[in-house]
């Protein structure tokens, strides 16, 4: 529980220290380019190191595979690179993993 | 969460990270670099909050990607006091997200059966909002570097791996810099970078 409300702060503070920064140093300077480059590309990376870390602790040597994990991943990519619908990408997607892991 | 962070991406992050006891450190960096657009967004309103006075630092708090994109759309009735037709808009946003939150949780909660795989879900969202990733930013770069990130990672520091993967990632996405630039192609990111550099031109243009 302490451990809880200490991630909370500390995000809520890192959270509001992001937006606050402008207003505390470039009321009068330009911001840096390098600034602007990585925020423009850093969430593209962040999403991908976030997928890869999901999968990473799967044992792929030993049935199943991981192939529930695999299939029900492209369904859900597929999915939104269809449809765009971001309820029905993570629900489909959950369903069949679901599914999956029961039948597998 | 909703009242101290207020920042979607990042609370569904949050969600992941405390199921797995990731470190505090690990944490803010992670935060940091989620949220690290909302540095750019300040900068267009720096003029408007300027005579906010006491709203300012709520104001601020409140600046999420859709208040952002309210307040620098709408033009405020003459008529009225721009500070407050600002922090109207900031605090409504804000209420709808707490009772989302709450809703939402109550709901969940309240699932009594075989909750096995539902965890998937999360793999699902960050699927999507990759996929949304990828659709905005169409070069191979920044997830090239995210994969030698994530590979080096797993070999030097499988305990620390997002806090590994995430510094070579940024260490390679910078020096790919000039890469990444040098082509020019449209792509929707783009349209903030134009933005923001105008902005910073106008404010040069101030005496």
């Amino acid at each position: 529980m302490t451990y809880f409300v200490l991630v909370c702060l500390v995000m809520g503070l890192v959270t509001y220290f992001t937006r606050a920064l402008p207003f505390l140093f470039f009321s009068v300077r330009k911001p840096p380019e390098l600034l602007d480059f990585l925020q423009k590309y850093l969430p593209a990376v962040v999403m991908a190191i976030l997928v890869f870390s999901m999968y990473k602790d799967i044992d792929f040597r030993a049935a199943p595979y991981g192939i529930p994990a695999l299939v029900a991943g492209a369904i859900t990519a597929l999915l939104h690179l269809w449809k765009r619908n971001v309820l029905l990408s993570i629900g489909a997607g959950t369903a069949a993993y679901i599914i999956f892991i029961r039948i597998i | 969460m909703a009242l101290v962070i207020y920042a979607g991406a990042a609370q569904f992050m949050a969600v992941g990270l405390i199921q797995s006891g990731a470190g505090l450190l690990e944490i803010a960096l992670l935060t940091l670099i989620m949220n690290a657009r909302h540095m750019v967004y300040g900068l267009s309103l720096l003029e408007p909050f300027s005579k906010a006075g006491r709203w300012k630092p709520y104001l601020i708090f409140g600046l999420t990607d859709e208040t952002y994109g309210l307040l620098t759309t709408i033009e405020p009735p003459p008529d009225l006091d721009k500070t407050k037709f600002y922090a109207a808009i900031t605090v409504l946003n804000q209420v709808y997200w707490f009772v989302g939150c709450m809703v939402g949780s109550l709901v969940g909660s309240a699932f009594l059966f075989n909750t096995t795989g539902l965890d998937f879900a999360l793999t699902a969202l960050f699927i999507v909002l990759l996929v949304d990733q990828v659709r905005a930013v169409k070069k191979p770069e920044p997830y090239l570097a995210a994969l030698l990130g994530c590979v080096l990672a797993l070999f030097i520091s499988p305990k620390n791996f997002l806090l590994v993967a995430l510094v070579i990632s940024t260490g390679a996405l910078a020096l790919l810099r000039e890469r990444i630039e040098g082509r020019p192609r449209g792509t929707a990111s783009q349209g903030v970078s134009e933005k923001s550099k105008q902005d910073s031109e106008e404010k040069g243009d101030r005496p």
